[in-house]
């Protein structure tokens, strides 16, 4: 992201909308980016409104104010000059967009978002089984963003477990080493908003999992969501739960899959999978 | 895409809080989705949902990006649009997404949804008891659950509690916690009111899965003190 000097007035409405704290009034009293701690997620130029004044009689105008003590302040959502603009992103600065901004759509798995679609439509593609957890690790979040460095650190440990990665995440896509957990190194140095690590496991091997995510945490410079999914009986109950509370954990937020999805399309009909 | 898992905040003051989604899978149930998210947005839209959106466009609350100075002051600010003409712009089907804000109108949704029977993977992201008991009254049984764990890792780095269940109802992250301390601090000062801070807030939320009724209760508590 940069900010277009010529049209900022200073006003610093787009210094507390970013997320990564990226944005500052600099020397000049005007908004800059830092690069580094910027991820690309567009939040300020998608969210933000935009007033078309132009910028030069709204500095003029700003100082006038200032000087019998009165303040020029748009709506805390407004750019009056839209003076936010988006650059045109290359390798490997684009995977922080590619992560970080929800409407683009990833390249390998071809949805909005950070990971797959994981249990939400598990009542049509079968992805995570009886018998099974599905674990949903998501670093960086929330709000504090995450190096690939640190996610490298992370997989590399679940690795050492014995965990077989998402084939259709986008962080696995990113991996030079699947087996080994490794990301490939011209991104080790690229900060997203978030990314999301998918796998899954057997239930009996949950309390293990749990303890190794647990451990490699605390040994990295961001914070860590975790989700972990299993598939339901017949009667609509889950083992999983007693699995967590055994360990400690009292889960009572959760996502339910209702089990209404129906595989409709014309050329899977003939191909359905038991879900 | 766990962008509602994990809202932050004790059971009670999760209570009222429900978020449905419909999902397609690619090449299993996608074909004509667009057609059908549309229906589950107008179905909603009888059990008077708190907001709505499908990650693809604008949600309900949306910037504005055409504003002028003779706009903003003969017209004012126009901050939420009509549901209908969210719902004409839906073309594709992204993760589509509703809030409610009470546990009838969650049910009673979910019970036209099973009626209309449209193919389309729906989930339910709130407390999990609640979720089981209204299955039970309408007879759905669910099909896989995904329980939201507590955060782990460098917790130093996140931010105070009110802000937190703030930023955590945008699951991408979208709205930035030195925003929400801002609204919190516009609020207790009375530069602008409570429903206009959650509408700030929630422009910034592309998924459209903000709560702004439990934003509200937030701020109504932050501003007291409790």
């Amino acid at each position: 992201m940069n900010i277009s000097k010529k049209k900022c007035v200073g006003c610093a409405n787009c210094v507390p909308v970013c997320p990564m704290g990226a944005i500052v009034i600099g020397p000049d009293l005007l908004a800059e980016v830092n690069r580094e701690a910027c991820v690309e997620c567009h939040t300020c130029y998608r969210g933000m409104s935009f007033e078309h004044l132009p910028g030069g009689p709204v500095r003029w105008a700003r100082r006038l104010l200032k000087k019998i003590r009165l303040r020029f302040q748009p709506d805390p959502d407004l750019c009056p000059t839209e003076a936010l603009e988006p650059e045109k992103l290359a390798w490997p600065r684009i995977v922080r967009s590619a992560f970080s901004d929800p409407m683009v759509t990833h390249e390998s798995t071809g949805i909005h978002g950070r990971g797959t679609a994981e249990v939400k439509t598990n009542d049509v593609t079968n992805r995570v089984g009886t018998g099974e957890a599905g674990f949903v690790v998501e670093f960086g979040r929330p709000g504090v963003g995450v190096f690939f460095r640190d996610v490298d650190k992370a997989t590399r440990a679940l690795a050492g477990q014995g965990v077989a990665f998402e084939k259709e995440n986008p962080v696995t896509s990113l991996m030079s080493d699947a087996g080994a957990g490794g990301i490939r190194e011209d991104i080790l140095d690229e900060k997203v908003l978030s990314c999301i690590v998918e796998f899954k496991t057997r239930l009996e091997e949950v309390p293990g999992v749990l303890s190794a995510i647990k451990a490699v945490a605390k040994t990295l410079d961001t914070v860590v969501s975790l989700g972990v999914s299993t598939r339901c009986d017949s009667d609509g109950n889950d083992p999983l739960r007693a699995v967590l509370a055994k360990e400690g954990y009292d889960a009572w937020r959760a996502k339910v899959n209702l089990g209404l999805g129906r595989q409709s399309n014309a050329k899977s009909r003939g191909t359905e999978r038991q879900a | 895409m766990t962008n509602t898992l994990h809202r932050f905040g004790k059971p009670d003051t999760l209570r009222d809080d429900y978020i449905v989604f419909a999902m397609a899978a690619k090449g299993i149930n996608d074909d004509g989705a667009a057609a059908k998210v549309q229906t589950f947005f107008r179905t909603a839209l009888k059990y008077d949902p708190i907001n709505m959106g499908n990650a693809v466009i604008n949600p309900l609350y949306r910037p504005e990006k055409n504003l002028t100075f003779l706009k903003l002051y003969f017209s004012g600010r126009h901050e939420k649009v009509a549901p209908e003409t969210f719902i004409a712009e839906v073309a594709a089907l992204g993760t589509a997404a509703v809030v409610f804000g009470n546990r009838g109108a969650m049910g009673g949704f979910l019970k036209e949804l099973q009626d209309l029977d449209l193919g389309l993977s729906v989930n339910v992201s709130a407390l999990v008891d609640d979720v089981r008991e209204v299955c039970g009254e309408i007879h759905l049984t669910p099909h896989s659950v995904e329980y939201s764990l507590p955060f782990a890792g460098d917790l130093e780095r996140l931010p105070e509690r009110d802000i937190l269940s703030l930023t955590t109802m945008c699951g991408h992250g979208m709205i930035a916690a030195n925003f929400a301390r801002k609204m919190v601090d516009g609020v207790r000062e009375g530069r602008f009111g409570h429903d206009q801070a959650c509408q700030y807030m929630a422009k910034f939320c592309v998924c459209g899965v903000f709560n702004t009724t439990r934003a509200m209760r937030i701020l109504e508590a932050a501003g007291s003190g409790t």
